[in-house]
């Protein structure tokens, strides 16, 4: 089959390799219909994910048809269903899974003693991701393999086309619980850093979950106009300071929950020194992570608010002003995403026609175009806010 | 290294069998190729200098030969990092600083000469590669805004925005069951 291969930094390639095979009676195999490139696939191009494999298959956003399933699926998946695949591998059944912490699921790491180690206690497995979160295999692929396919995944009713629901798999979800753990209330101003992907879910959720004002920050015009289009008012920071115009719309107060749609590698640019000496540390291998936008949200947030971090960020930062966090009793929320805490009531928000999802996908291709489409949502070419690839 | 890293996957992971195009193009490689170069350039400023100055007559010069090696091994880690224009852009700028520099040998007397001509010859050609190279990637890697850059019509919410607004202040977190009661230790 076909899939899109790691081979190293800035190194993807359509390979042929072989098809994957059950190895487990809760597994399943996915004949992918649809996947995406996901921001975070982009930190696995420039090989800032520590423990990656050249060979790895990337891809955690996707979806398909069950061609096939082992013997201990228990009747929970068949042949011919129709399902996303959540990017967290869950066994459904350890302590973590039962509390809706899916993304700390104790059993589904494959590289449990390796993650023990670096993180002081497992996480989840993922799809298409560094080998500390077990290395498997992507679903930007022809075909996929499903571990713990009985829990892990989310079926999809008939009516609904693969681009209104291909995004409950990462994106939509994580934006959703960006804002959810918020605990947003009428009367707060949300400001949302990044309007790629996640940061335009991040937007519609906080809309739908009743933010008085939701303000987002980028600085491409057509990512800013995405924005403004899903309720924002938004905010180009290489035309003015981010912190004057957030402290101007909220009386001076500041925004009450921040939220940080960017994660570890934070826009470089000389006007702001600290991204320059992020990313000098950066290439020194002195610091992982370029956390700028995490200390403007520190600074700016109005004492007592919130922090939440969807960004991904890979391992040590430097220079947080922990002191400021501290003094104004800021409250931090972060964590990969709880996936399939939320998707039931997301899937029937989508039935129930609240979001369509699709709006974000602004480029369709074919698998055989991955490496290219990679490059060209990187370098944020032609417009590229989100990519759908179709093996 | 993707097929000898087949050895190490379990049994029912893909394995690699064919590789196929990279997203990496020409430019790119020839980034990564003078990147490396720039590095053991560098490395060799920085580590003999005085036999680079003795092959050009230039003794004397030995420290600032070691400051332009430290400054070929930051153009070299730019080459190779995702910032590569920056660093390829920089390789030129060093290549006219070296030049300049270079060029104060053509001295009536350096017994040296020869190897300094040579020297100018090639920081010549180094330069041409270096200047096609840093165009290459700039131009390949500009973001270019193209056709569809006008999402004012995106809004996401099939209902309309205004219906959108506070739709999910029904939403309530599902409420997980609660945790295990510890075990009691005493009476």
């Amino acid at each position: 089959m076909k899939a899109l291969v790691w081979h190293g930094k800035e190194d993807i390639r359509c390979d042929t390799v072989s098809d994957p095979e059950i190895e487990h009676p809760r597994d399943a195999i996915v004949k992918v219909t649809s996947c995406a490139i996901c921001g975070s696939d982009l930190h696995l191009f420039h090989n800032f994910i520590p423990a990656m494999m050249p060979g790895d298959i990337m891809g955690h956003e996707m979806m398909g048809e069950v061609v096939d399933v082992g013997s201990g699926v228990d009747g929970k998946l068949k042949k011919g269903d129709r399902i996303v695949v959540p990017f967290t591998i869950i066994c459904g059944a350890c302590d973590q899974c039962k509390r809706g912490n899916f993304s700390v699921c104790e059993r589904s790491n494959r590289r449990k003693n390796l993650a023990d180690k670096v993180f002081g206690h497992t996480t989840a497995g993922l799809f298409g991701y560094t080998h500390l979160t077990g290395g498997y295999p992507g679903g930007q692929a022809e075909y996929m393999r499903v571990p713990f396919a009985d829990a892990t995944h989310i079926k999809v009713p008939d009516g609904l086309t693969d681009e209104q629901v291909l995004f409950l798999g990462d994106i939509f979800p994580t934006g959703w619980q960006a804002a959810v753990q918020c605990d947003i209330e009428p009367t707060d101003t949300v400001a949302i850093w990044g309007c790629g992907p996640v940061g335009q879910m991040a937007i519609r959720s906080a809309v739908l979950l009743g933010a008085k004002q939701v303000v987002a920050i980028d600085r491409l015009p057509e990512r800013l106009g995405m924005a403004e289009a899903g309720g924002a008012i938004t905010i180009n920071f290489d035309d003015e300071s981010v912190v004057e115009r957030l402290n101007e719309l909220t009386e001076g107060k500041g925004p009450d929950k921040c939220i940080d749609c960017i994660g570890m590698e934070s826009h470089v640019t000389i006007s702001k020194p600290d991204t320059v000496y992020d990313r000098m540390k950066q290439m020194m291998m002195a610091e992982s992570d370029r956390p700028h936008v995490l200390r403007e949200m520190i600074y700016v947030c109005r004492p007592a608010g919130v922090i939440s971090i969807p960004g991904v960020y890979g391992g040590v930062v430097d220079k947080i002003p922990w002191g400021q966090a501290m003094n104004k009793g800021l409250t931090f929320r972060m964590g990969q995403t709880h996936v399939n805490r939320w998707t039931d009531d997301l899937l029937r928000r989508i039935e129930q026609g609240q979001i369509d999802p699709s709006f974000v996908i602004t480029h369709t291709a074919r698998l055989e175009d991955g490496p290219d489409m990679y490059k060209m949502f990187r370098d944020k070419q032609d417009g590229c806010v989100k990519v759908v690839l179709k093996p | 290294m993707s097929y000898m890293s087949n050895i190490t996957r379990p049994a029912g992971d893909p394995k690699v069998l064919h590789a196929g195009r990279s997203s990496l193009g020409p430019a790119d490689r020839l980034s990564r190729a003078l990147g490396w170069f720039s590095i053991g350039l560098g490395i060799t400023e920085l580590l003999a200098p005085r036999r680079i100055t003795e092959a050009l007559g230039m003794q004397g010069s030995e420290s600032l030969v070691r400051a332009y090696g430290a400054r070929e091994i930051g153009s070299g880690l730019l080459s190779l990092s995702i910032e590569k224009d920056v660093g390829l852009w920089s390789r030129v700028a060093g290549d006219a600083l070296d030049i300049a520099t270079v060029a104060t040998a053509m001295r009536p007397g350096n017994r040296k000469i020869g190897n300094v001509v040579l020297t100018l010859a090639l920081l010549a050609g180094v330069t041409v590669i270096d200047v096609l190279g840093a165009q290459a990637v700039t131009v390949r890697h500009k973001r270019r805004s193209g056709t569809r850059t006008q999402y004012s019509d995106r809004s996401g919410f099939p209902q309309g925005l205004a219906k959108a607004r506070g739709a999910a202040r029904d939403f309530r977190p599902q409420q997980p069951p609660a945790a295990p009661r510890l075990a009691q230790v005493s009476g």
